[in-house]
């Protein structure tokens, strides 16, 4: 699947490390992230753009995870929804590209 | 039945950034490689060097067992946790960052290189309280024997463990060896794997696999590991983790 711009929402507690993550993820030609602190406005963002990867991190607990994963799903069966670890730039991209590699998605390849 | 995964020196991730150059066993960063994205939940085990006087700002991390030991010079640590420290060779550094931490880590010499192995678990617990732990080694206890490093968090709280604890039933030991001295090393829990780490000197496992500095090798499906020194000076760090987590 080829799309011009990758969006990635991230949902976390900890806003400083989601100022990070957004600052990481759009550093990347192509990418563009949305961070969000609660699940509600995580839907909302949701409702208004296509996430292909939602990130949750920073706080997220594995049952709101779990509960996030199902609401989401709903909306859209193909997200890829995993929590991202580590906080900051060592596994982000490895994490990111292994999903682009799992799902066959190319992120600037079209206008 | 029992697997071996080897990855010599030679083959793992390379990056330099001038004042930072880092050698990866599993995917960090840049390096992406599917095939080395982690031995159970070891998942970065970086060889780095940074040059005097600089180092990594202050940046985030959460939901890692992160454990640094440094082989050459010393890092000055700085956390929001209100630590600042200074760890240097000799020592183990070990933060779980829990629910969010930032920290630096900057050489502390202004003109000699530190260099050190950087090591990430992936945890047991997520969102625990972030905490900072130092330990001092001991050139006695692990010199022809295995100085234990790290063990997983003690069930009883007054408990005092050898090392120092993380949020994962993972055990590290240490040690340093003459040559041809022996080491039987057997798991502390069932279905365990242990990932094997050369620092200096060459090491040959119980399968015939010779082992030179920098070389990992990550073993499945054995309760007991035997090894023996290959050379004088020979120092090995054994991770001993969960394979599924």
């Amino acid at each position: 699947m080829e799309i011009s711009t990758l969006h990635i929402l991230v949902v976390g507690r900890d806003h400083e490390i989601l100022l990070v993550v957004e600052r990481l993820i759009n550093s990347h030609e192509h990418w563009a992230a949305t961070i969000v602190t609660t699940d509600e406005a995580a839907l909302a963002a949701f409702n208004k753009q296509q996430y292909p990867i939602v990130f949750v991190c920073a706080g997220v607990t594995a049952e709101e995870e779990e509960t996030l994963r199902q609401r989401l799903s709903a909306l859209d069966p193909s997200v890829t929804l995993i929590r991202h670890f580590g906080g900051g730039s060592g596994l982000l991209e490895n994490e990111v590209r292994a999903i682009l590699d799992r799902r066959s998605i190319r992120p600037g390849k079209t206008n | 039945m029992s697997n071996t995964i080897l990855h010599k020196a030679a083959t793992r991730g390379h990056a330099d950034h001038g004042w930072l150059e880092s050698f990866q066993s599993f995917s960090f960063a840049d390096y992406y490689n599917p095939e080395r994205i982690q031995f159970g939940a070891l998942r970065v085990l970086n060889d780095d060097r940074v040059d005097g006087g600089k180092g990594f700002g202050s940046h985030p991390h959460d939901n890692m067992e992160i454990i640094s030991i440094p082989l050459e010079g010393s890092l000055v640590h700085q956390d929001n946790m209100g630590n600042k420290k200074v760890v240097g060779k000799g020592e183990v550094q070990v933060m779980s960052t829990g629910k969010g931490v930032f920290h630096s880590e900057y050489n502390n010499s202004p003109d000699q290189p530190a260099k050190f192995l950087q090591i990430w678990v992936f945890p047991n617990r997520l969102n625990v309280p972030p905490r900072y732990d130092q330990i001092q080694r001991d050139p006695v206890k692990e010199h022809n024997r295995l100085q234990q490093l790290i063990s997983p968090v003690p069930k009883d709280a007054d408990a005092v463990p050898e090392g120092t604890w993380i949020y994962q039933d993972a055990w590290f030991h240490i040690g340093h060896f003459d040559k041809g001295k022996k080491i039987a090393y057997e798991l502390k829990k069932k279905g365990n794997g242990v990932y094997l780490f050369v620092i200096s000197g060459s090491f040959r496992v119980d399968d015939g696999q010779t082992l030179d500095p920098r070389d990992g090798l990550g073993i499945t499906g054995q309760d007991a590991i035997n090894i023996t020194a290959m050379s004088d000076d020979a120092e090995i760090l054994i991770m001993e983790v969960p394979l599924k987590f």
